[in-house]
């Protein structure tokens, strides 16, 4: 093997920790809540990339979904309502030795934080964001979300909501320097451990949109999906996802789907039904925020006093007889 | 027209005079305000700023103002459409932009009448006019300018008419952009300024331009140089001391950015907002040199986000704004309260509320900053009252936050934005910058808010750190941020960060009194009207009223002994650039008036009866104003007792 030092002295330090390492508070979340799948994907994520749990932030935003980082054994930031985003792009930007992950809900990403969300796409930092979107609003009690089925009788649309659902994934297609999009749900776990490992893998912002059952207060909501899989679209591809034999059993509604393939993952992803799951889109060369700024200068104090006194010399009056030869902006 | 026709000295307007050069008297003098006022886009803006670089390099004392319209183009020739500067020049330090101008050059006479009305131009004050528009193709335009000319003229002025334009045609392609350096080199001779020094400070304000510009620039500056020389019956000189050290001429907002460079902040996260946005642009251009990034965020709130993510995971932050913009963070800085992350805002306040004015200085956001965020949400709040001290408030305000974990808000405002003032250039120090990010292991046991019983500091646990992993959360936390919505546990948290406070107030040392120790009447400011105050106190001083001022850095926490001085004064009242009602209103009484922001505080905190004199003009507070409602202040006390 030719691997370079540094890589060696890392892998001397090689550490392997077990799925408890990485849990953190019991999870307070109700019995049969879509969010325990994701967590236990996440988790055993974790383990499988070996990822050092104070190397890991997770970041997140208000509501069920946001309470995530809390069961988490890793870093975590569990901040305000729609916010999430600006905060990870911010710990991103300081920190770009961190592994950050986002988890956020229909009503956090797509309402509150919607402007965020947009310019989160189109800055790509590398980071994993997990849209957890049950389609309602779970902790203030059943208000309608802006992803909720028209009709939806909620208890802020008590005769049914009267507009169309907003689509996260046609509107996170639609942003210029879009570089990852994928759809799970949380009832195929073998489907969303894989396509949050991808997300994960990718360099940039990817975008996995988890479709997550509120047993609270939409119960049966997915249920059509859920009893009948022809009604999922299983994603596949060399590049994308490949599905075991035993899922394939089941879930024989497939198509082949290159994810290079933007104008195919955007018709794709205006389906509801059949539900697409796997990865729609994903482009490793488009380039990161955080790569463009940092200017990779190690900041010793001597460098930023050099650079200061540079700015204060171009301001400087100096004394008449110093000033005669350099002159005032030399 | 009033203003003018109710002026008592007519004296016939001096014409130019031809005279040779070197023989005209030189007057001596100890200061002068200056104004360069044309349409905006023709350079005056320019001129005054180089005029007041030029006047530093020589020794003066400067203070320059920019004079800008309300509107981004307004109509050429109007009467709101004033753009250029005031330069205040002295043989002592100026510490602010004066009364009224003494000598002003205006590129028409619509914008000169504008200044005229607006009662900024001293009676029977030097006028240098424009004089083209004398023989204008549009009678109108023509008839216009006749009329204002006598009319000034017939109230006093001393108008010379001067053909600008003109002289400059021959030396450039576009005399109407050139004229600007004509002007610089006529002031560089009425103010006996060393025509070198401008020739070298026209290399500098060019230097990012083809060797033509500066050198067409230097012609106009010397045409306009010789012109005065030979047509002009006065000259002026303010003697100035030779500075020994090296000065930094800059305005407020750069000094700002300086002050980020120097703090050793990585992380400045902004959404474009007027007065702030000046500092991010020079920031911009210079932070990537010591490694920084300025984000512009997609809003207020995600700058602000952004900022505290940084910071939680880094080296403190820091997010700049001005009043609409500050209203918007206010949910995350709670965050940042709550997490005990730090984080320093830099407020240049404008006048508000809402849009309010978006270019004019005022001081209204002290409560917002003070009492802002839901619940209680203790920060510390500074205020820099120089341009000197915009410079090193970012770099106390950097230390603050990281030792004691808190959100540090810097108030500055329109009044400090823009004006330059020259100050001693800083001599660097190390201590000055952030350590580096500390990613050792923390022991097993360590708590993320492990709470000091007696000062409420904890030590900060950066993501990295071995054994400290934890959930940051806004929500209501034990000391190993554990979610705890118990009583005790809510009771414990917010003691501890409001601890904080008082522990840092132990640190502060009282600002030194102006003037006398004690005496009749204390006067009480912060922020950028302190030279104005101060002007006014010394001038009362001069002719032996027991006056004296305080002027305030840090307005939360307030430095201990601030009672003690008050009670040392007969009578004391806050001068401030925001609201307070007047007595004089019918409604207004005791019980229900709205005192000023520092009044209010001062009055909570001490228990003494402060009172309170505040103007919200959008403009700088006047010396000269403050001079009259102070005396008129002690007049009142006197009478009373």
């Amino acid at each position: 093997m030719n691997l370079p030092v540094t890589e060696c002295l890392l892998r001397l330090y090689e550490e392997r920790h077990d799925l408890e390492d990485y849990a953190g508070g019991v999870p307070r979340w109700c019995t049969g809540c879509g969010d325990s799948a994701i967590l236990a994907a996440v988790l055993r994520l974790c383990r499988d990339e070996a990822l050092r749990p104070e190397k890991t932030v997770f970041v997140s935003g208000i509501g069920c979904s946001s309470r995530f980082p809390h069961y988490m054994g890793t870093y975590g930031f569990h901040g305000i309502h729609g916010r999430a985003l600006p905060v990870a792009e911010g710990i991103k930007m300081a920190r770009p030795d961190l592994h950050v992950f986002v988890n956020t809900g229909d009503g956090d990403c797509c309402s509150i934080g919607a402007g965020h969300w947009l310019h989160a796409v189109r800055y790509n930092m590398d980071m994993t964001v997990l849209l957890h979107d049950n389609q309602i609003y779970g902790l203030t009690k059943m208000q309608a979300s802006p992803t909720s089925p028209k009709g939806l009788r909620s208890n802020t649309t008590p005769r049914g909501a009267c507009l169309d659902p907003l689509n996260p994934l046609t509107v996170t297609l639609g942003v210029q320097n879009v570089s990852f999009v994928a759809q799970a749900v949380d009832w195929i776990p073998e489907m969303l451990y894989g396509i949050i490992a991808a997300a994960f893998h990718h360099k940039g912002f990817s975008f996995v949109r988890i479709i997550q059952r509120c047993p609270e207060w939409l119960p049966n909501i997915f249920e059509p999906w859920l009893n009948d899989p022809q009604r999922i679209l299983l994603l596949t591809h060399e590049r994308g996802m490949q599905v075991s034999a035993g899922l394939a059993r089941i879930y024989k509604n497939q198509q082949t789907h290159d994810p290079a393939n933007l104008d195919r993952a955007r018709e794709i992803a205006a389906r509801a039904d059949p539900l697409p799951v796997g990865i729609l889109y994903r482009n490793a060369d488009v380039p990161r925020y955080e790569d463009m700024r940092h200017g990779g200068q190690l900041r010793t104090p001597g460098f930023v006093r050099a650079g200061l006194e540079a700015e204060f010399d171009k301001f400087t009056v100096w004394p008449q007889e110093a000033e005669t030869e350099t002159g005032p902006a030399a | 027209m009033n203003d003018i026709s109710a002026l008592q000295s007519v004296r016939e307007a001096a014409g130019p005079l031809r005279s040779p050069a070197g023989e005209k008297p030189v007057t001596p003098l100890t200061e002068h305000v200056i104004e360069v006022i044309s349409d905006s886009g023709e350079g005056a803006q320019r001129c005054g700023q180089a005029l007041g670089s030029i006047a530093a390099r020589m020794g003066n004392g400067v203070w320059t103002v920019e004079i800008i319209p309300a509107e981004i183009q307004p109509p050429a020739r109007s009467l709101a459409g004033a753009s250029g500067n005031r330069v205040r020049l002295g043989s002592r330090r100026i510490t602010n932009g004066g009364d009224q101008a003494d000598l002003v050059v205006a590129f028409n006479e619509q914008v000169l009448l504008g200044r005229v009305r607006a009662n900024e131009l001293k009676p029977g004050c030097i006028i240098l006019l424009e004089s083209m528009w004398r023989e204008d193709r549009d009678p109108a335009i023509a008839a216009s300018y006749t009329e204002t000319h006598d009319q000034l003229a017939a109230a006093g002025y001393r108008l010379y008419e001067i053909p600008m334009e003109r002289e400059c045609r021959s030396l450039v392609d576009d005399p109407r952009r050139g004229k600007n350096m004509f002007v610089l080199g006529m002031l560089c001779s009425i103010y006996s300024l060393e025509l070198q020094l401008a020739r070298d400070q026209i290399a500098f304000a060019f230097r990012k331009k083809e060797e033509e510009v500066v050198k067409s620039n230097r012609k106009l500056l010397e045409a306009g140089y010789q012109w005065a020389e030979a047509n002009l019956d006065f000259k002026f000189r303010i003697p100035a001391v030779r500075a020994t050290q090296p000065q930094i001429v800059v305005n407020g907002n750069t000094a700002l950015a300086l002050g980020i460079l120097a703090s050793g902040m990585e992380v400045c996260a902004m959404y474009p907002i007027t007065p702030a946005t000046s500092t991010s642009h020079y920031l911009s251009d210079v932070f990537e040199k010591v490694g920084g990034v300025v984000h512009q965020a997609e809003d207020e709130i995600a700058a602000c986000c952004f900022a505290i993510g940084a910071s939680y995971a880094g080296k403190c932050a820091v997010t700049i704004t001005s009043g609409p913009g500050y209203s918007l963070k206010q949910e995350a800085i709670g965050l940042a309260v709550m997490g005990e992350i730090p984080l320093v805002v830099v407020n240049v306040q404008r006048g508000g509320p809402s849009t309010g004015l978006p270019t004019k200085a005022e001081q209204g956001d002290l409560l917002a900053a003070c009492f802002g965020s839901h619940g209680d949400a203790p920060k510390v709040i500074m205020a820099a009252s120089t341009i000197e001290d915009c410079f090193y408030s970012v770099i106390t305000a950097r230390k603050i936050a990281e030792t004691f974990n808190m959100v540090v808000v810097v108030l500055s405002d329109a009044n400090l934005a823009t004006p330059q003032q020259p100050f001693p250039r800083p001599e660097f120090s190390e201590t000055w910058l952030a350590p580096p990010v500390d990613q050792s292991a923390l022991s097993e046991r360590a708590q993320p808010y492990g709470w000091d019983a007696a000062t409420g500091l904890a030590r900060r646990f950066l993501p990295g750190q071995p054994n400290g992993m934890h959930c940051l959360t806004g929500l209501a936390h034990d000391r190993r941020s554990h979610v705890a919505y118990d009583p005790e546990s809510n009771e414990e948290g917010i003691r501890h960060r409001s601890l904080k406070l008082a522990a840092l107030q132990k640190t502060l040392r009282m600002p030194p009194v102006f003037g006398g120790e004690a005496g009749d009447l204390l006067i009480v400011g912060w922020g950028s009207t302190q030279g104005a105050i101060e002007e006014a106190v010394e001038r009362l001083r001069a002719e032996g009223c027991k006056v004296s001022s305080l002027h305030l850095r840090f307005l939360q926490p307030m430095p201990a002994g601030i009672k003690e001085v008050l009670h040392r004064f007969g009578k004391v009242m806050t001068i401030e650039n925001n609201w307070c009602d007047r007595l004089e209103d019918e409604v207004i009484d005791d019980t229900n008036r709205r005192y000023s922001a520092v009044a209010t505080l001062l009055r909570a905190r001490t228990l003494v009866d402060v009172d309170c004199w505040s103007e919200v003009r959008g403009q700088p507070i006047k010396p000269g104003t403050l001079y009259r409602v102070i005396r008129e202040k002690l007049e009142k006390e006197r009478q009373r007792t």
